[in-house]
């Protein structure tokens, strides 16, 4: 299952990567005559919008900006929260009070509700969206790294380090980062169908990326008023999320079983 | 010529249930010689190693008159200050060579490391100086040891590495806590007679703490026998068999001996009095 996953992911890169060749048209060219056609007619497999835009252009350009907003928030959410959160479990005391509690106040609120909170303040758009989202992902990771940091800590090689003589950056960042990755890794990779699907709910909700770019979210939106009579067009980029969430999830659930020494024995 | 000297030196840690003393005015000097620490476990002998290189974890609170490397208090030093000594000037090897190496690190990185805490060298000369030094602890095959990780070393091989690891900044003291309790009788031979060589040659001073009397015997000049975080006894290794007092005697004789075989091995019988009496002074 987690092979799928890969290959749809695999998949979805080469798209991105290749969208200029790949789109039969331009993903921005209006044809007013030629709006809402239905799937299989005649030079728009997928149909049209409502402002006669072909739909599979703009699916294929859209899965850019969805890799772009999934690739920036797994990389700095998880950075963030293995910071906050070896810190917090190697120095102990104080520092770690302050920085879990802050950690607590960010879990304390429904992730979509706090990132339109941000992005309503921070104003609408990709990179903000990318922000707010990293903004309310970081704090599971921070738990997690201090869970394991903690058992670290208090190891026999810790103290071999520090009793050669190491100060607390050099233990953090050369021996406590490493042994943490591989939980964050598949934390991350569990993540990222939450991550897109915040994405394509800020963007439903206009407050991720702005028209005309053919974030999946806004297009679900924008279809909405259709859906009746022409369900595809809402139903082609939600199909979309659909099979990309699916395909981290499968990757995910693979890759924990790769990583966990505990089920590996078996 | 002193190398350390510990006076009156008291690690504590504050529970609910009041302090709990777990060293309790340990006094003692340290030349270039190898110096044994003896005790049931819970005397103290571990946290008296610690509390020298003020590693002992808050809560607990080490204080002494002094604790002197060379002339130098280190109970001034500050951290960052303690940061030079640990490793550099005084070292110490672990019991369980198992869990005292980092898994997701090769052997290499990690002596390199140690090397290159204390040392301004590149990492060329951080390898060969890595590879003489596994040498010199006899590992065979060296070059393929520094690419391996430390589950595929077997423990005695394990050990050894801990103790290259060790030495290889050269330190003037060494603390080894029962470094060969892990391992078994003939592997603890091998690794003692390196520890051995590697000391005098470098003429540095040894802390070797054990529970073994007899092996204290026969590899150590002087003795400190614990008690409940006292020392109660002080003598030469070569007379211990003779030593005076009855936790010492009780010790001895709570052990089977080839040559002057018994029915019944004696208990130890604890005498309040012997936990209440002042330590004893270590000091030449």
């Amino acid at each position: 299952m987690a092979m799928i996953g890969l290959w749809i992911l695999i998949l979805l890169v080469m798209i991105a990567v290749g969208a200029p060749l790949l789109a039969p048209h331009d993903p921005f060219a209006q044809e007013l005559g030629n709006r809402l056609q239905p799937l299989w007619s005649e030079g728009h497999i997928l149909g049209t919008d409502s402002l006669g835009r072909d739909l599979l252009s703009r699916l294929i350009y859209g899965s850019r900006i969805t890799l772009y907003i999934v690739g920036l928030v797994a990389l700095i959410a998880p950075i963030t929260g293995l910071l906050v959160g070896t810190v917090a479990g190697y120095v102990g005391g104080w520092t770690d009070q302050v920085l879990m509690r802050i950690t607590d106040i960010f879990l304390a609120f429904p992730r979509l509700v706090l990132a339109l909170a941000f992005v309503a303040a921070l104003g609408a758009g990709i990179e903000n969206a990318v922000l707010a989202i990293s903004l309310t992902a970081w704090p599971p990771y921070a738990r997690i790294a201090r869970a394991e940091t903690l058992t670290i800590r208090s190891s026999d090689y810790i103290s071999a380090i520090q009793l050669q003589g190491a100060g607390a950056m050099r233990i953090i960042t050369k021996h406590i980062w490493p042994l943490c990755i591989s939980s964050l890794i598949v934390r991350v990779t569990l993540d990222m169908a939450g991550i897109i699907l915040a994405a394509a709910g800020l963007g439903f909700l206009g407050l991720g990326a702005q028209p005309p770019s053919p974030e999946w979210g806004a297009m679900i939106s924008e279809g909405r008023q259709f859906i009746l009579d022409h369900w595809w067009v809402a139903a082609v980029p939600g199909m979309a999320i659909f099979t990309v969430s699916l395909a981290f999830n499968l990757l995910g659930d693979g890759l924990r079983d790769v990583l966990d020494p505990k089920d590996s024995e078996k | 010529m002193t190398l350390l000297d510990v006076e009156n030196l008291w690690v504590k840690f504050p529970s609910r249930q009041g302090v709990f003393e777990a060293v309790r005015g340990v006094s003692f000097t340290l030349g270039r010689e190898r110096l044994a620490i003896v005790g049931e476990s819970g005397s103290g002998k571990s946290m008296t190693g610690r509390a020298i290189l003020q590693l002992i974890r808050p809560p607990g609170i080490v204080t002494a008159d002094q604790v002197s490397l060379e002339g130098v208090n280190l109970m001034q030093k500050t951290e960052r200050e303690m940061r030079d000594v640990r490793g550099k000037r005084v070292s110490m090897v672990m019991q369980d060579p198992k869990f005292s190496l980092n898994p997701v690190m090769t052997i290499g990185q990690q002596i390199i490391e140690a090397y290159r805490l204390h040392n301004k060298a590149n990492k060329s000369i951080a390898y060969e100086k890595a590879l003489s030094m596994l040498e010199a602890v006899s590992i065979r095959d060296p070059k393929r040891v520094m690419r391996a990780y430390p589950h595929e070393m077997s423990g005695g091989m394990g050990q050894r590495i801990m103790i290259a690891m060790m030495l290889i900044p050269s330190p003037e003291i060494l603390i080894a806590d029962e470094p060969t309790s892990a391992l078994d009788v003939s592997v603890q031979r091998q690794v003692l007679s390196i520890i051995d060589t590697l000391v005098t040659d470098r003429g540095m001073g040894l802390i070797f703490i054990s529970h073994d009397l007899n092996l204290v015997a026969d590899f150590c000049d002087r003795v400190l026998i614990m008690y409940s975080g006292r020392i109660v006894e002080v003598c030469d290794a070569k007379n211990l068999h003779e030593a005076k007092h009855p936790y010492t005697r009780g010790l001895l004789n709570s052990l089977p001996r080839l040559n002057a075989p018994r029915k019944k091995l004696d208990v130890l019988s604890r005498d309040p009095a012997w936990s209440e009496a002042p330590s004893v002074s270590g000091r030449v």
